[in-house]
């Protein structure tokens, strides 16, 4: 049977689902309501408030990315020396988040952090002074860090189960002491890992908007907000694409930059 | 004879209720080739891994030198090791491979330099400085893993099977080169393998490991030749291993028929171990009109004929038993021989006094 036959239904996928809606999005961002060529949807993210918006992005998601990062190494670290069945059930419980719904999960950190939340319940059962958390930027990074995490730890995890363990015995033979060889071997060697793993959590985090209009309140605009506020609200569906595009090139700037790294592809999807 | 340079001392090892060393002592001389070989579990692997630091004995010392080292990370060691499938650093190109240990070592970029020019020198990789460890052929690979080590002037190198995952021609290639470097740096070379024709080509020593326990140890002609049990025997190159009655001295019976032999003192009508190896037995026709009449002693007929290269070997079925002959002279199938055995090719050995023996004993 012809291969080629086989990717038929791909292709249509691809076509209908991926093509059309990034063409669309294109087309709209390129026009105006009268139908002309333009670049002002474009050049609308240095209106000042764009700008801040997209400041606000780039500098939670890369916030997050980072506590991510700190959070999941040692975990997966810890996770790839685990022997027997014991194994498992770790690692399900890290998997098992991922099974539920983001948009309920996110739901149960506002009950959580609300002024008459949870926490703030059993803050004050203890005589300590309710902290507000719900609706500032650390809410949202709290959100981000819990939804994104799994993704961070997954292919890190990977990359370290695939290290041979001779190898890292062969730099103690070699004689580094135990700082040496995670510096010079198993850090070099995650690498890959780390990198998709920052992918992985930087380009959800950068577009998300489910998680700032939740945790931050409506005072709180992430560019993500800006976009979905443009085509829901606003009926703007020019604008929207327009800056939905600046967005991407971030995107795409950073899977670039994680594909050169990333040459064994660890769960890359670019 | 040159001195002693590591003692194992009454080591013992278990990996939870698994006994894998047990009260094991062994002594490496200076500039000795010693060979652990054995069947895979027999310990030999486990022993490496205490020299270099990887494993702990649960009881028993590690003398280097003289001194204790027994709890030594393997990092404070003066000695190497090439692993199996080498354990190159794949994010480093060969010459950062090489200087590894010099560069955690803080020496000097110039001494670096001229160590790994001289260590690709020596390994005949010249050239390949900036190839990465993935573009290279096992065998390559293989003598990156020994320029790595050697860089670090270890006192001894240890080599756990390390020509395992390359074929068979390069297999005997690297044999000799691994005899020529250990005679060019004149360090002690302790190797693990389970082959016993690598064992008998490059060793000075050969240690015959079996089930954790030191079966023999000795010079690979003691090993092949006078195999101190049936074990040994069987392992190292073939054999036909036989129950046996040492009647007297210097009279042994096997399958029935009496054979002269050179050995003393088994006591009378004791019975033992009997080896004769394939290239020692001697096959006389007895179908050839006017060959050898008699038809006293052992007689058999042979029932497989293999060409092997430099000689034949033949399956002859003698009083229940099936030999293994090789003969660079042909005997057809279905030829009657009678097999004679010089006395001095006779190798006899007491039975093992344990339940082993009992289980043997019921199988018949």
């Amino acid at each position: 049977m012809n291969k080629k036959l086989l990717s038929f239904p791909y292709a249509v996928w691809a076509f209908v689902f991926i093509l059309i809606p990034l063409g669309m999005i294109f087309f709209y961002g390129l026009t105006d309501k009268t139908g002309a060529f333009t670049l002002e949807n474009v050049t609308a993210i240095s209106s000042p408030g764009h700008l801040k918006a997209l400041a606000l992005s780039v500098g939670l998601s890369f916030l997050s990315t980072l506590l991510c990062l700190l959070f999941a190494y040692p975990l997966a670290y810890i996770l790839s020396h685990l022997k027997g069945g014991g194994m498992g059930i770790i690692i399900a419980l890290f998997i098992l988040p991922m099974w539920m719904n983001s948009l309920l999960r996110t739901l149960a950190w506002q009950t959580i952090l609300e002024k008459t939340g949870v926490l703030n319940s059993l803050l004050s059962l203890a005589h300590l002074p309710p902290l507000q958390i719900i609706n500032t930027p650390y809410a949202i990074i709290l959100g981000m860090v819990y939804n994104f995490l799994p993704f961070m730890i997954l292919p890190i995890y990977n990359s370290l189960t695939k290290i041979d363990p001779n190898v890292v015995s062969a730099a103690y033979d070699l004689g580094a002491d135990t700082f040496q060889v995670f510096l010079r071997v198993i850090l070099p060697l995650s690498g890959s890992g780390i990198i998709s793993g920052i992918t992985m959590v930087f380009v959800p985090a950068l577009t998300t908007f489910v998680i700032s209009t939740l945790l931050g309140g409506s005072k709180i605009l992430l560019i993500g907000n800006v976009i979905e506020q443009e085509f829901t609200q606003a009926n703007n569906w020019y604008l929207g694409s327009g800056l939905s595009m600046v967005l991407m090139v971030f995107i795409i700037i950073n899977m670039v930059v994680s594909a050169i790294f990333d040459r064994d592809g660890e769960g890359s999807i670019v | 004879m040159e001195k002693e340079l590591i003692t194992l001392s009454h080591i013992s090892k278990a990996f939870g209720a698994q006994p894998v060393l047990d009260d094991l002592t062994l002594h490496i001389r200076e500039n000795e080739f010693v060979t652990l070989l054995g069947p895979s579990g027999c310990g030999k692997t486990t022993t490496l891994r205490i020299l270099g630091g990887f494993e702990t004995p649960d009881a028993g010392q590690v003398i280097f030198d003289g001194k204790d080292i027994t709890n030594l990370p393997p990092n404070k060691r003066q000695l190497n090791t090439v692993f199996q499938k080498y354990a190159l650093f794949t994010h480093l190109d060969v010459a950062e491979n090489i200087a590894f240990g010099l560069k955690v070592k803080k020496k000097d970029n110039a001494y670096i330099q001229s160590k790994i020019d001289y260590a690709l020198n020596l390994v005949g990789l010249k050239g390949f400085e900036h190839r990465m460890p993935d573009s290279l052929s096992g065998g390559q690979q293989q003598r990156i893993a020994i320029a790595r080590a050697i860089v670090n002037e270890p006192k001894v190198l240890l080599l756990d099977e390390p020509l395992g995952a390359l074929d068979l021609k390069l297999r005997q290639d690297m044999q000799y080169e691994l005899i020529r470097l250990k005679n060019e740096l004149g360090i002690t070379f302790v190797y693990v393998t389970h082959d016993q024709e690598e064992a008998l080509t490059m060793s000075d020593t050969i240690v015959v490991m079996n089930q954790g326990y030191i079966q023999q140890i000795g010079t690979p002609e003691d090993i092949y030749n006078e195999p101190v049990n049936a074990f040994v025997a069987d392992f190292i190159g073939d054999s036909n291993i036989m129950d046996g009655i040492f009647v007297q001295d210097k009279l042994v019976e096997i399958l029935g028929v009496k054979f002269n032999c050179v050995d003393m003192g088994f006591g009378k009508n004791k019975p033992v171990d009997v080896v004769i190896r394939p290239e020692d037995v001697e096959l006389i026709s007895l179908d050839k009109e006017g060959s050898a009449s008699s038809e006293e002693g052992l007689t058999g007929v042979v029932t497989d004929v293999i060409f092997k290269g430099v000689h034949y070997e033949m399956c002859v079925m003698a009083n229940g038993f099936e030999w293994i002959v090789h003969s660079t002279t042909m005997f057809p199938v279905d030829t009657k021989v009678k097999i004679t055995v010089h006395p001095y090719n006779i190798q006899i050995m007491n039975k093992p006094e344990s339940e082993d023996e009992e289980a043997v004993s019921i199988d018949e």
